[in-house]
């Protein structure tokens, strides 16, 4: 074995003050920053693969029950609007794009527009996250509709409000909760909770995959806006990008297989 | 394989005089404060293989203690009189009620062998070799100074031991009797007005967090990491069965990830997917569960196999035998190690199903026999040194190779009818992963410890508790193979009369095994206090780290390595750090002639 001298690193990756994009080295155990870049990048597409696996045991499971108790989930899906499902859906694939761009914008210097594009792709997750609760979630389990849900029309309103009259109840709506929470009082299946249980669990671990990538969106924001980021070094925005496409590509397979089945 | 180089008086084992500044990664840099802090808060991939290999070894004398209290329960056939129990005295009074009834010492017995399981194989044995030994090591040996992310790395551990709490909270509120499996209803049912199983579900959902980000960390590491010169078939074997181990942590783990979320669900929403009193299937669990634990007994035994891969050739002082199919061994049992999970429910999934998992079970045993002739083929004609690690190895050999016998039985559909829940799979699992994993491991503890702390130990006492260790080893666990054929059934705080004699034989031998283990702990102690100072390289291996000083530096090279021999090319070249008349090789003389010739008609010639 021979050896060669040490190389030289300045800026460690345990440097306390925000190195601009441009002074960026490579933590010290790298041997330049293509290969730290090309490193993390295999790091954050295995932890991808953690995820789907993750996401793949959820499929599995609602693939059993599906075969096990079909009428169940015909049923329960029934009650699930397409329309809040596809927006969602649109929303996401928005935001997917804008955050594509925000990378492109990082790598030519445009800084305006990138933080623009981050915290447009953040506002979407929030868009999204609103519908899902507002929209979706809390009619269901408790038959408190937001005042703005157009499906207010179809149903007879009790006249009961809560929270200033933002929220309108309907009697006989709420009650679609998961497991043993289940007292839907016009089911027609005797296993319609275990859809709901495989709805909540799929959807809530998903919301919670949207929220954790709006807080990484948040971090790579702000180390933009201290010039952390450029042409030459856009790590964790490219890492940000690749996770949060992961989150619509999930939701993608989560559409159709929960709102467009009959 | 790269070519042999020189030992020139610049490489990297005589930097000891170089005057770096950097000291030993060991040297405090303040006071204890301060100290306390540098460790807290190290990124350096050795300190926090310390750190694991500490926080291992208190879970592992937990978990042992739990081990003793059900062999000491298990001493008698306990049926009748209430107080009489052994766990119900013990646990009992630690729980604030001595007088146990039957009922209530059985559900103490069952608290016992759950937190036993639970410790051992999610606390101890998954993180022992890879997280501790192999963060120190892996690194150094392909050349690097670190691991890819050094700073996931601390968070591993500390996610490790947030787990290792939620566990310990668990067990502090009462504890769980579910076993390790977490069977539903079992684990939907009981102690239904308390989160006990929510806390010990959580706990392994945490482990579980930490030993993927731990996974991660090594297979990027050994794409990117390795130095210049070192091909993937130049890697120490050590390096390809940790790369295997890790591909099935990161890729098994998330399964069981969602099976506990799923769990902890249940028990907290009552969502019933696995529960059958709300129309859930609890053989979906059990299929989740094994599709995770399944793999994971081969991301318990890899590593095992990996630290034998090294004490063999280095204590043989020979080339490997069939480096190749060693590597592809590993890659090979990890690749099938996903299509057996259902030999573990023969008993519950359908006819065909069953076969179809039985012959797929018998392919694994093919890699695994690969591995034992290669060890075989590597000892014969080798130069063996009788050093405390050979003795670890031969053990392993001898016991591994039982365990894995006693696996096929158990993989025939048939005899499994009769063997399944029984203490025949006791027995089995414990040969593997006690004989096999927790051996390996104390084994590459005695290899390495010299590199890691900078002290030799007393070498004949290690010997004396080695053996101590195989006897009770042998007399605990092999009485168990005799009642399992016999109809004892695992997981019974009392059985019928007959069994009384080989219960007791098998409690004697846990009681040897302790003394033997309390011996080498003490072997360890003394070493730390009163060792001799370890010399760069005392069993004369090749691998990178013996290039480096006792201990090693902070950034474990002082020049970049480049490497030009493989790891165990004993054959052809003389371990750093060694005298030819010392070698215990005969040829020795004659090796470092060629060797020096070899070396002089390279001159001029560049090379690196
Ligand atoms: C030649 C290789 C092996 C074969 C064919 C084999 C086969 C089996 C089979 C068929 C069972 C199920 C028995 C039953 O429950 O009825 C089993 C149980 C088990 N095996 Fe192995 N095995 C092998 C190696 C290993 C290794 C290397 C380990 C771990 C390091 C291991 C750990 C276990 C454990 C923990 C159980 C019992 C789990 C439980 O129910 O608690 N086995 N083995
Ligand atoms: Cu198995």
């Amino acid at each position: 074995m021979t050896t060669v001298p040490i190389r030289e690193t300045e800026s460690h990756a345990t440097a306390t003050g925000a190195v601009p994009w441009h002074k960026y080295k490579a933590a010290h155990h790298f041997r330049n920053k293509e290969e730290e870049f090309d490193g993390v990048k295999l790091g954050m597409w295995l932890f991808l693969a953690t995820e789907v696996l993750l996401f793949s045991g959820l499929f599995c499971a609602y693939a059993v029950f599906r075969i096990l108790h079909p009428e169940a989930f015909t049923n329960g899906s029934s009650y699930l609007d397409w329309r809040w499902g596809g927006l969602n859906t649109v929303v996401l694939l928005v935001s997917s794009y804008t955050m594509a761009a925000s990378i492109r914008n990082v790598q030519l210097q445009q800084f305006a527009r990138a933080k623009f594009n981050l915290l447009f792709t953040m506002a979407c997750g929030l868009a999204f996250l609103c519908i899902k609760f507002l929209f979706e979630y809390t009619p269901k389990w408790s038959g408190w509709f937001f005042v703005l849900d157009p499906a207010l029309s179809h149903h007879e309103d009790s006249g009961k409000r809560a929270l200033g009259g933002l929220f309108h109840f309907v009697e006989g709506y709420g009650g679609k909760r998961p497991g043993e929470w289940f007292d839907y009082p016009f089911s027609t299946d005797n296993y319609e909770h275990l859809w709901w249980s495989v709805y909540y669990s799929a959807t809530g671990i998903h919301a919670t995959h949207v929220i954790i990538g709006m807080g990484l969106i948040a971090w790579v924001y702000l180390r933009v806006r201290k010039g952390m980021y450029g042409p030459t070094h856009y790590t964790g925005v490219e890492m940000a990008g690749l996770y949060w496409h992961l989150v619509d590509l999930i939701w993608i397979f989560l559409f159709p297989l929960l709102y467009l089945i009959h | 394989m790269a070519t042999i180089d020189d030992r020139n008086a610049d490489t990297l084992g005589s930097a000891a005089g170089h005057g770096h500044d950097e000291g030993s990664y060991l040297t405090p840099r303040g006071g204890l404060i301060t100290t306390i802090w540098d460790w807290a808060t190290t990124v350096d991939h050795k300190k926090i293989g310390v750190m694991y290999l500490a926080a291992v070894l208190m879970m592992f004398f937990f978990g042992g203690v739990a081990a003793l209290a059900v062999r000491t329960e298990l001493f008698s056939p306990v049926r009748e009189v209430p107080g009489e129990g052994i766990t119900g005295q013990w646990l009992g009074s630690f729980l604030g009620n001595p007088d146990a009834s039957i009922a209530e010492n059985n559900n103490l017995y069952n608290r016992a062998f759950t937190l036993h399981g639970a410790i051992m194989v999610f606390m101890v044995i998954i993180p022992s070799v890879p997280a501790a030994l192999g963060n120190f090591f892996l690194p150094i040996m392909i050349g690097a100074k670190d691991v890819a992310f050094p700073r996931l790395n601390l968070l591993s551990w500390y996610i490790y031991v947030t787990g290792s709490i939620f566990g310990i909270m668990s067990i502090l509120m009462g504890g769980v009797d579910t076993g390790w499996t977490f069977y539903t209803p079992y684990s939907t049912t009981t102690d239904a007005d308390q989160m006990r199983v929510v806390y010990m579900v959580l706990a392994a959902f945490i482990l579980g967090f930490s030993s993927i980000l731990t996974g991660l960390n090594f297979v990027v590491t050994t794409h990117k990491l390795r130095a210049p010169g070192m091909g993937w078939f130049d890697m120490p074997l050590f390096v390809w069965a940790v790369y295997a181990t890790s591909i099935l942590q990161v890729l098994a783990t998330p399964v069981i990830g969602i099976t506990l979320l799923l769990l902890v669900f249940e028990r907290l929403f009552r969502v019933g997917i696995f529960d059958p009193g709300l129309g859930g299937d609890p053989v979906l669990f059990q299929h989740f569960f094994w599709f995770y634990s399944h793999p994971v007994v081969y991301v318990m035994i890899l590593p095992g196999m990996a630290v034998i891969n090294e004490i063999i050739p280095v204590h043989s002082h020979k080339k490997i035998f069939g480096y190749r199919s060693m590597a592809f061994a590993s890659l090979g049992i990890a690749a099938v190690s996903f299509l057996v999970w259902g030999h573990h429910m023969f008993t519950s999934t359908g006819e065909l199903a069953a076969t179809v998992f039985s012959a797929l079970t018998f392919l694994v045993a093919v890699p695994t026999a690969v591995k034992v002739f290669n060890w075989l083929g590597t000892l014969y004609k080798g130069s063996i040194s009788m050093t405390p690690p050979m003795v670890y190895a031969l053990m392993f050999l001898f016991l591994f190779t039982i365990g894995g016998l006693t696996g096929l039985p158990l993989a025939t559909l048939s005899t499994d009818m009769h063997l399944h829940d029984s203490y025949f799979v006791v027995a089995h699992f414990h040969y593997v992963m006690m004989g096999g994993t927790i051996i390996a491991f104390i084994g590459g503890l005695h290899h390495w410890w010299p590199k890691m702390f900078g002290r030799m130990y007393n070498e004949r006492a290690a010997i004396v508790f080695a053996l101590v260790q195989f006897v009770g080893f042998n007399v605990t666990f092999f009485t168990q193979f005799i009642l399992g054929t016999r109809g004892m059934p695992r997981r019974y705080a009392s059985y019928v009369d007959e069994f009384q004699t080989l219960h007791q034989i098998s409690t004697f031998g846990s009681y040897i095994l302790a003394i033997g283990f309390t011996g080498s702990l003490a072997v360890f102690v003394h070493s730390l206090l009163a060792g001799k100072k370890a010399p760069q390289n005392p069993w004369g291996g090749l691998t990178l780290e013996w290039h480096v000083e006792s201990p090693p530096s902070t950034h474990n090279f002082h020049k970049e390595p480049i490497v030009h021999h493989g790891p165990y090319d004993f054959d052809t070249i003389l371990p750093p750090g060694w005298d030819p008349k010392d070698y215990p090789v005969p040829n020795a003389h004659e090796q470092a002639e060629a060797y020096a010739k070899a070396q002089h008609s390279h001159v001029g010639s560049s090379h690196h």
